[in-house]
């Protein structure tokens, strides 16, 4: 194995969570965030936010009710990484939720599960019952309970996921309030990823200085990834951050990848030519841990037609930018492959693109121009011809 | 009260009364009666107290709370990206032949319901397919009859 990859075992690794607990439980909860703020654990769900300081916000607000989310609403294509934690170590991500409630001072915590995931409930519930148990034992108030999804990619968006725990349409909210102020049900709730509630855990048992010590200075610690596409290793590795594209396509490529398209559907694609100076981490180009490999058989037309039809039917419809700018990019570049708009017409698309950025209430109206323009900027032939 | 009516107002007293109630008693419906009735949500309105227009728009945002009539066993082929680009549409035109009837439609028999979803998070193992809650990765077209044959023999 070329040794510029490094593949860690901290998720996936079985550890005594509860005696990991009942240390976390005798300390403040300054001292808990402090670990965390100091291991610059970010979140790893794909936005990256530094979670200690959420952690913080939270703990910061007066409140009769604060909430701890796990966001398992995992629909990012290329994605998986969220079920194989829940089914491997179900234990960790529960213990995760609760350390979180300690240090914010939450005592309910909820699981968004994506509908896709269903199958999953009869072990978690079971997983949930026997937790409750063991923190009887320990004398620390906590309770976990289960939302469903119902198939929808924006609920996945933390403000989103909370108007469907409520009850309502999966819409974005403004923001600020930010949902630490006023999240589920207008209390303040910390919202985190599955992953990231595990490292979390994991950084309460060793203390921050082994996972500041891996990574870079801005992309601490491992990841896990999924991989999938044209790959003879397509599955799921626990990597420490910060490698070249260069090092983990020589890793996990088939010899013949012509583009990589990190961070899923709303990420960015990457051409052979800039393997090498492209970094996979925040400095870089970040990824909630989505890596899809393409060959050079791929026309890179139909890969971009797949994510613009994608963002086109998952776009909830609330803001115009991107309910019509997902329409048009999609009828766009089929109407340029036909010869009905000439080439040039992607520059006008280019444009409607940057106002998609701008104006778009979410992350999802926000990110659908990043396959488009890196696509469109790397294999503009491919999609005129 | 019919069935259905009585469902609901089961699922209402088990979940309670409020708003956020209304997610949970939605799948329960679409659990039970593989689609939401206009009935339905007449009835699930009443007994949360708001309008039947809220529960619509609120079941209508969502894939998987389907407001027409689907089969039994509902089959969705992941279309996205990788599990298209390792061939899905030779799993769907396998399964069209198989239950002949077109994507999007329902066996006369009310059996089975063959549509298509976004990403179903097995982009490793695609393509996939769920039915129901269950999932079959690494399908091939052949792999996928076998699995609706099974299906037909049980019931």
């Amino acid at each position: 194995m070329d040794n510029k990859i490094k593949k860690v075992d901290l998720i996936f690794e079985n550890v005594d969570y509860l005696e990991v607990l009942e240390r976390s439980f005798k300390r403040s909860q300054d001292e808990i965030i402090l670990d965390i703020i100091d291991s610059g654990l970010r979140g790893r769900g794909g936005a990256g936010f530094p979670t200690g300081l959420k952690w913080k916000f939270a703990k910061n607000e007066e409140a009769e009710q604060k909430y701890v989310i796990c966001n398992a609403d995992e629909g990012e294509p290329g994605t998986f990484k969220d079920r194989e934690i829940l089914t491997q170590v179900p234990d960790k991500v529960l213990a995760g939720m609760a350390l979180c409630g300690k240090a914010t001072g939450a005592n309910e915590g909820y699981i968004y599960l994506r509908g896709e995931y269903n199958f999953l409930l009869p072990s978690l519930l079971s997983s949930i019952e026997k937790f409750h148990d063991q923190l009887k034992q320990l004398n620390f108030d906590f309770t976990i309970h289960i939302k469903s999804g119902s198939g929808a990619y924006v609920c996945g968006e933390e403000t989103a996921l909370m108007e469907s725990m409520e009850g309502k349409r999966g819409e974005p909210r403004n923001k600020p309030p930010f949902p630490t102020t006023a999240g589920y049900l207008g209390q303040p709730t910390s919202i985190n990823n599955v992953e990231t509630l595990v490292f979390a855990l994991m950084i309460a048992k060793e203390g921050p200085t082994k996972f500041k010590e891996m990574g870079t200075f801005d992309s601490r610690g491992s990841k896990v990834f999924s991989v999938s596409g044209d790959t003879p290793k397509a599955g799921i590795y626990e990597l420490e951050l910060g490698m070249s594209l260069e090092d983990f396509v020589n890793e996990f490529g088939d010899g013949d990848t012509k583009a990589v398209q990190i961070g899923g559907a709303s990420g960015f694609c990457v051409a052979r030519k800039h393997f090498k100076e492209t970094v996979i981490g925040f400095e870089g180009i970040p990824t909630g841990g989505s890596m899809m490999l393409f060959n050079s058989t791929r026309s890179m037309f139909n890969i971009l037609n797949d994510y613009l039809e994608f963002f086109e039917e998952e776009s909830c419809g609330q803001c115009t930018p991107c309910r019509v700018g997902c329409q048009q990019l999609l009828k766009g570049i089929e109407a340029v492959k036909r010869g009905i708009k000439p080439p040039s017409y992607l520059d006008e698309l280019q444009k409607l693109s940057e106002t998609m950025k701008l104006a778009s209430k979410c992350g999802l109206g926000q990110s659908a121009p990043n396959p488009f323009n890196s696509i469109i900027n790397n294999f503009r032939e491919e999609i005129i011809y | 009260m019919t069935k259905v009516e009585e469902l609901v107002k089961k699922q209402a007293e088990f979940h309670g009364y409020k708003r956020e109630s209304l997610m949970p008693i939605l799948q329960a419906v679409v659990r039970s009666e593989r689609f939401l009735s206009e009935e339905a949500m007449v009835a699930i309105a009443k007994e949360l107290d708001i309008s039947t227009a809220d529960v619509y728009g609120t079941a209508s945002f969502y894939t998987f709370m389907d407001t027409k009539p689907r089969g039994k066993n509902i089959i969705r082929v992941c279309k996205t990206i990788t599990c298209h680009m390792k061939g899905k549409d030779g799993v769907i035109e396998a399964l069209e032949d198989t239950l002949k009837i077109k994507l999007g439609d329902t066996t006369p028999d009310g059996k089975f319901s063959l549509l298509q979803a976004n990403c179903l998070g097995w982009c490793h193992k695609g393509p996939v397919m769920l039915i129901n809650d269950e999932v079959y990765p690494e399908l091939t077209p052949q792999s996928a009859v076998e699995i609706i044959q099974k299906y037909l023999k049980q019931k």
